[in-house]
């Protein structure tokens, strides 16, 4: 019986958070970005599919803003034709649209969605698995997903799907180590790698990049506050090393369509194209919900409010996580519109220009950033060297990042008119 | 439920490992080492070595495999796929197979055959509580913190070893630069 009630409340996790929170995530903000998108190019964007009242006799259709459009999206995407070319190495061609969105959501299980609810004594834990490798995990599986990317190019057994296969491999590799070693600072500072407890220490003590509460003997503000550097100059090398991974503008190369026509997922079509795409919506919820973890809070609402908010109960029913819950949910839909605001704002990068950013700026920024992260946690005497070390490497990391973003963009060429043709 | 779990990953790990020797597509048998991989993982994660199950997967089946893949796919060994196994290297594979079976069942019986005692954990803390108090602070909650001890003993114990396997790496590292320049100029 015990053994039920324990299943009973896994699988009701594993359906709620994964495919009643993070899943509808998916479409949602397929309609964000096309809304978001429309505003930024001073369009209308979708924003008539409702319900059809009229189709049932009624005088006037209900908008909501056009908030039913990815429905008729993934309606359409269920209907077209699924069509596999001859070409192709079928097994293989079917296996990787699967293999790009299961690690996805897989991932989702470590990642602590709020606080507990439940009665006193018998609280749930809005997390599905609460491992105590909670980052390592999220980045090994999903460094998986590159097989589906790179097999999709591979079977499609034509040429352009093919770079845009090899592409993701190299670059998923490459960002991968910046990844990896950028959180190093930010773990030195946790000494836990359970995320539930990073985001409960960061309820009590202050989020990583906002540590403005909480003080106490062990925890002082002048050592948080010289936290901040080395974790400021992590969370950007992590936040643009996610976007390399999710393969997001302006690192989307393994799709870019103005070279590769659609990349690696050009043959695709119907619904194995839409698996490609809810990998990709899915693996960037999951990196907005990896930031906000680490960096800002997770599911916290901050300035101390937090035990308030976990306290709450209704008639002895703790309804504190659920209030987290949606302090997580607008934090993630925040970085979610965050995402969509850089992609169409920032032009893609170039190949060579995205390999030196991974390789020559970010791994040894990432490097000397662990050096400088111990340095405050073992010597916090050493203050002034830390800062000055600090700031001349987050002055090089932003100058890098902008002079990247400045050589990407294309330069005009100068018009001498007529005369030029001569 | 443990015991049900190490056959699903045992089962996964050997059908994987067997499915790189017999398959004939060069790609497939890198596909069949990343699913023998993960089926290791499965194993050290039911050891309660949650980190070296999550470094197989991120290591070898994240990095190392993919690079495999890549090789193989750019080769594109389609010369691979039509060879016919010859008879005289078959038998010698299968030989070393048996030797190692022979020897493994040599092993297993002379080994007494019962569970491992459980870890005291209270013990472990009390004598970890003064080199140091956070891993002992786990123990004593009743918790095996993992990450923490590999940690500990890699850089007490072992700290030598480590800095001079990291010096290894970089050595390679630099090999591989020069290396690779020489060829493009």
């Amino acid at each position: 019986m015990e053994l039920l009630i324990q299943l009973a409340i896994i699988a009701a996790k594993v359906i709620g958070l994964t495919f009643l929170i993070v899943l509808p995530l998916v479409p949602i903000s397929v309609y964000f970005e096309r809304r978001f998108s429309a505003i930024i190019q001073d369009r209308v964007g979708p924003n008539r599919v409702g319900i059809p009242l009229t189709l049932l006799g009624g005088k006037k259709d209900i908008s909501f803003f056009g908030l039913v459009q990815p429905m008729a999206d993934g309606l359409k995407l269920f209907l077209k034709e699924d069509f596999t070319p001859v070409h192709v190495r079928k097994a293989y061609f079917w296996l990787a649209p699967a293999l790009v969105i299961v690690p996805s959501l897989i991932t989702v299980c470590v990642v602590p969605f709020g606080s507990s609810i439940g009665f006193t004594g018998e609280e749930v834990k809005l997390v599905i698995a609460d491992l105590d490798v909670g980052p390592l995990f999220v980045f090994a599986i999903a460094s998986l997903s590159v097989y589906g990317i790179t097999l999709a190019g591979w079977s499609s057994n034509s040429k352009y799907p093919f770079v845009g296969g090899v592409r993701s491999t190299a670059q998923m590799i490459s960002y991968e180590i910046a990844l990896g070693l950028s959180i190093i600072p930010v773990l030195l500072y946790y000494g836990d790698l359970n995320l539930s407890n990073i985001v409960e220490h960061q309820a009590k003590h202050g989020w990583l990049l906002l540590p403005l509460w909480g003080h106490d003997a062990d925890h002082t503000l002048v050592s948080k506050l010289l936290f901040w550097i080395p974790a400021f100059i992590a969370f950007l090398i992590f936040t643009v090393s996610i976007f390399a991974e999710t393969n997001r503008m302006p690192f989307d190369l393994p799709e870019c369509e103005t070279e590769l026509v659609g990349g690696y997922h050009t043959e695709y079509s119907s619904m194995k194209f839409a698996m490609f795409f809810m990998g990709e919506y899915a693996a960037m919820v999951i990196g907005s919900a990896m930031i906000i973890t680490l960096f800002l809070g997770g599911w916290s609402l901050g300035f101390g409010s937090d035990a308030f908010i976990s306290g709450l109960a209704i008639g002895g029913f703790k309804i504190g996580g659920l209030i987290h819950l949606a302090i997580f949910m607008a934090k993630l839909v925040a970085f979610i519109l965050f995402f969509i605001l850089v992609r169409w704002t920032v032009p893609r990068f170039r190949y060579d220009q995205l390999m030196r950013l991974g390789w020559v700026i970010f791994f040894e920024a990432a490097l000397i950033n662990v050096f400088l992260a111990a340095l405050v946690i073992a010597a916090p005497q050493l203050g002034t060297v830390i800062t000055v070390v600090g700031a001349v490497l987050l002055v090089i990391v932003s100058a890098a990042l902008l002079w990247v973003l400045r050589a990407s963009e294309p330069k005009a060429a100068p018009n001498y008119g007529l005369l030029g043709s001569n | 439920m443990p015991l049900l779990l190490f056959w699903i990953f045992a089962i996964l790990m050997l059908l994987g490992g067997l499915a790189v020797v017999v398959l004939p597509n060069p790609v497939a048998s890198a596909l069949s080492m990343v699913v023998s991989f993960v089926g290791l993982a499965g194993l050290f994660v039911g050891l309660n070595a949650f980190f070296v199950g999550v470094m197989q997967i991120l290591v070898y089946a994240g990095a190392i495999m993919v690079l495999f893949l890549f090789i193989i796919m750019l080769l594109d060994l389609k010369t691979e796929e039509k060879r016919t196994p010859k008879l005289v290297p078959v038998i010698g594979g299968l030989g070393i197979v048996l030797a190692f079976t022979i020897q493994l069942l040599g092993v297993l019986g002379s080994t007494p055959d019962k569970a491992a005692e459980p870890l005291d954990l209270t013990a472990a803390s009390v004598a970890m509580a003064e080199t140091s108090p956070g891993i002992s602070a786990k123990l004593a909650a009743g918790h095996l913190p993992d990450v923490n001890l590999v940690g500990q003993v890699a850089f007490t114990s072992y700290n030598l070893p480590l800095q001079i396997v990291g010096v290894l790496l970089l050595v390679a590292t630099v090999g591989v630069v020069v290396l690779s320049k020489r060829q493009t100029t």
